[in-house]
């Protein structure tokens, strides 16, 4: 006869079956069973955070780093609500999650219980789906689903809300080995018709420009992204989701696009005659205002796994829905077999324009400044970690800088919220990165405002010993609003500038830390060698920043891509 | 342009509030919507009537698509096919006016389904504008209440919606 075991029981059995390494989460009275089974076994590793936002963060920097799906387990009530901003963070950027939620017992659901909120309710609008578990009989079937939702298609977060009565539960376990689901099946292979015609407008481009996004990250499509490029030695450029879907380093890189884009990425953008975008949404950060964009004689080509990515913002030529790698591999068969070729004259002349662009020498800052710049920092930083560090961020100037300046070679190491633009997100997301990259060097750039939304992480870092490296850009200001303010506001700085600030240092060791604080530029390479020299230590770096460096380019709200502020 | 979308869904607990909460978060319209299970007990089957550009209706096909729940969706305004619409109005039936009444419900179709000395109920079928057409034949004062069920729809012939 088979034993029966318990919802809480299951639950973490199903989240062995599906190879889970580590979970990130915090307990409360709705989860006491879960958290029971989980101290019982060892196959899962729960890692304790200090706010349930940063459990979300936490495996969010997870999935993002290591291609598996991020797992966090958080109490009903104020356990869900404070996930709430880490969950919408993932939806934004597509990253599979699977959020366990505990709910307080089927029969009080609905009679405003003690920690009772409508998880499913509050949470619909920033997941996937998500799922009340009513009986132990779904637990299983449910969990399955919610792992297969969250990995396939477009990733997104998936949330299982579990009453507490169903965690104790009895029933025979068994684990579905398959899913299948009438009303959910995800397109892969694109259309080969569409396909044939995007090579044929690719191989008659005279000033062509390949433009892609997160989607080759999620997709894992970097490899055949760059054989393409090489292929056809067009011109590449990466959102801010996807940089590192490139090598930076290449020739055939203009650099990042957009609101913060160089002037050569956002001029080919706009003058280009085919564009291919390849897993990217084409949203308002990117090409700014679609009226702007628009160009009569501009084709274009676009490849997404969502179809409801394409002809949302931009009316595109050639849509192709699927799976991006699947879709680049096509396309560089029919390239490869093609008896036509490129039109090498014309992408001769269309290289000489870019390289004019490029002379515009957009990223320039004065580099003999007496007091640091952040910019310098990143790029001793890039120095410093031979370019092979994972780079998370938060949101700010800091988050730019950090996109233009460190040159990310190689997809995933590059960790931001982009589309929601989280405070808070930088140091929990490293911490989640070091878990998935145990041997990988992770450093957070951020800045003093940002830091402190999720500052009380610094314990979780001294409890698992992370040797993170916390690079802080402290401008004493919320840097990215001063400089709206002092573009668009008349130099009212309301309410921007961050008084009282702690000592970092001292903040630091306080929770068993390494501090350091660095005033002077000449210091800034030499702290950044022996920070990274301490390999089992989280170091604080308190970098003291010019406070009124501001981002350049800038595309200004409402205004087309061509349209920037230059330095 | 007006469009009448039916689409199949799971018949699940949430389901209706996905599809209610895609078109308020999207700030998408909604004119009416009605919603009940088909001979299959496990879907529901639902129409839709929005109104849109082409690029909004697009949009709204795709969003709808994508909500996990929904197995099908279809612009039945893209082709061939029947609308129908029930709706029940009570109106003032005293006097002159009750023959005056009861001619309108017969021009429209309509079937009294019940009387009192004051007051008749009309049922009456039909596209949606035909039934706005008898409200407004009717003086707004002897109106005493309406209900609509909001339109729904099936294909013409061979267009059949169908897991
Ligand atoms: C949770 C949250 N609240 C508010 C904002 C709006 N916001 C965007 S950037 C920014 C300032 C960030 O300042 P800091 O972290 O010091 O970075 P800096 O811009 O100075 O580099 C603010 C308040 C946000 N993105 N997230």
């Amino acid at each position: 006869m088979s034993v029966e075991l318990t919802g809480a029981e299951i639950t973490v059995r199903c989240l062995q079956e599906e190879g889970v390494n580590y979970i990130f989460g915090y307990p409360g009275g709705a989860v006491l069973f879960i958290y029971d089974e989980l101290f019982k076994q060892d196959k899962v590793k729960h890692i304790l955070v200090r706010h349930e936002q940063a459990a979300l963060h936490a495996a969010d920097g997870y999935a993002r780093s290591s291609h598996k799906v991020g797992v966090a387990l958080v109490t009903s009530g104020p356990g869900v609500t404070n996930a709430v901003t880490g969950i919408a963070t993932a939806y934004m950027d597509s990253i599979p999650l699977v959020i366990i939620s505990g709910q307080v017992p089927t029969a009080a659901i609905g009679q405003d219980a003690f920690q009772e909120v409508d998880t499913v309710g509050i949470t619909r609008p920033c997941v996937k789906h998500n799922f009340l578990v009513k009986d132990v009989t779904e637990l299983a079937s449910t969990m399955k689903k919610a792992f297969y939702i969250a990995s396939t298609g477009r990733p997104g977060p998936v949330l299982v809300d579990i009453p507490k009565d169903v965690t104790q539960q009895k029933m025979v376990f068994s684990y579905p080995s398959n899913v299948s689901m009438r009303s959910y099946n995800p397109v892969v292979e694109g259309n080969s018709q569409q396909i044939k015609k995007a090579a044929q407008l690719i191989l008659s481009a005279k000033r062509p420009m390949i433009y892609t996004g997160g989607g080759v990250i999620l997709d894992n499509a970097s490899e055949a992204l760059t054989e393409l490029v090489r292929l056809l030695n067009f011109p590449c450029t990466n959102t801010l989701m996807g940089l590192g879907g490139y090598p930076a380093t290449d020739k055939r890189f203009v650099g990042m696009l957009g609101m913060h884009g160089t002037y050569e990425a956002n001029m080919a953008m706009q003058y280009c005659d085919v564009l291919i975008a390849v897993g990217a949404r084409f949203d308002d950060r990117v090409i700014g205002n679609p009226k702007h964009f628009y160009s009569e004689e501009r084709k274009i080509i676009h490849i997404d796994i969502d179809p409801s990515s394409i002809s949302k913002r931009v009316k595109v030529d050639i849509p192709i829905v699927g799976s991006v790698s699947e879709v680049l591999n096509e396309l560089i068969k029919l390239i490869k077999a093609s008896k036509e070729e490129t039109d090498a004259h014309a992408l001769k002349e269309w290289w000489k324009q870019i390289d004019l662009w490029r002379e515009r020498d957009c990223l320039r800052y004065d580099r003999t400044s007496a007091v640091i710049k952040p910019q310098m920092v990143v790029e001793k930083l890039y120095a410093v970690t031979k370019g092979d560090a994972f780079i998370t961020s938060d949101v700010g100037q800091h988050q730019m800088w950090a996109a233009q300046f460190y040159q990310f070679d190689k997809p995933r190491r590059w960790i931001n919220s982009g589309g929601l633009g989280t405070m808070g997100f930088g140091l929990p997301s490293a911490m989640g990165v070091q878990f998935a990259n145990p041997n990988g060097t992770v450093a957070c750039i951020t800045g003093e405002a940002s830091i402190q939304m999720c500052i009380q992480e610094l314990s979780t870092c001294k409890q698992y010993q992370l040797p993170l490296k916390i690079i802080n850009l402290n401008n004493r200001y919320m840097g990215m609003v001063r400089q709206w303010q002092e573009f668009f506001h008349g130099n009212r700085y309301s309410e921007s500038y961050m008084d009282a600030l702690p000592d970092f240092v001292k903040l630091a060791e306080s929770y068993g830390h390494v501090g350091m604080k660095i005033e002077k530029p000449e210091d800034v390479e030499g702290a950044l060698k022996e920070a990274f020299k301490l390999k089992k230590r989280l170091v604080f770096m308190d970098f003291i920043t010019d406070q009124t460096e501001n981002v350049f380019p800038m595309v200004p709200g409402g205004k087309g891509l061509s349209e920037m502020i230059l330095v | 342009m007006r469009h009448i979308i039916s689409l199949l869904m799971e018949n699940e607990a949430g389901a209706l509030s996905r599809v209610a909460g895609l078109f308020s978060a999207r700030g998408y319209n909604i004119e009416s919507l009605s919603v009940a299970p088909t001979e299959d007990p496990t879907l529901s089957r639902m129409t839709l009537v929005t109104i849109g550009s082409d690029e909004v209706i697009e949009q709204i096909t795709k969003q709808l698509n994508k909500l996990i729940e929904v197995v099908k969706v279809v612009d039945l305004s893209e082709g061939d096919h029947i609308e129908r619409e029930l709706m029940l109005v009570k109106v003032r039936a005293t006097g002159d006016d009750r023959e005056e009444m009861k001619r309108l419900a017969d021009i429209f179709r309509g079937n009294i389904i019940d009387v009192t000395d004051k007051s008749y109920t009309i049922e009456l079928t039909g596209t949606s504008s035909k039934l706005d057409a008898f409200l407004e034949a009717i003086e707004r004062n002897m109106i005493l209440e309406t209900i609509r069920t909001g339109a729904s729809g099936l294909g013409r012939g061979e267009r059949i919606l169908k897991v």
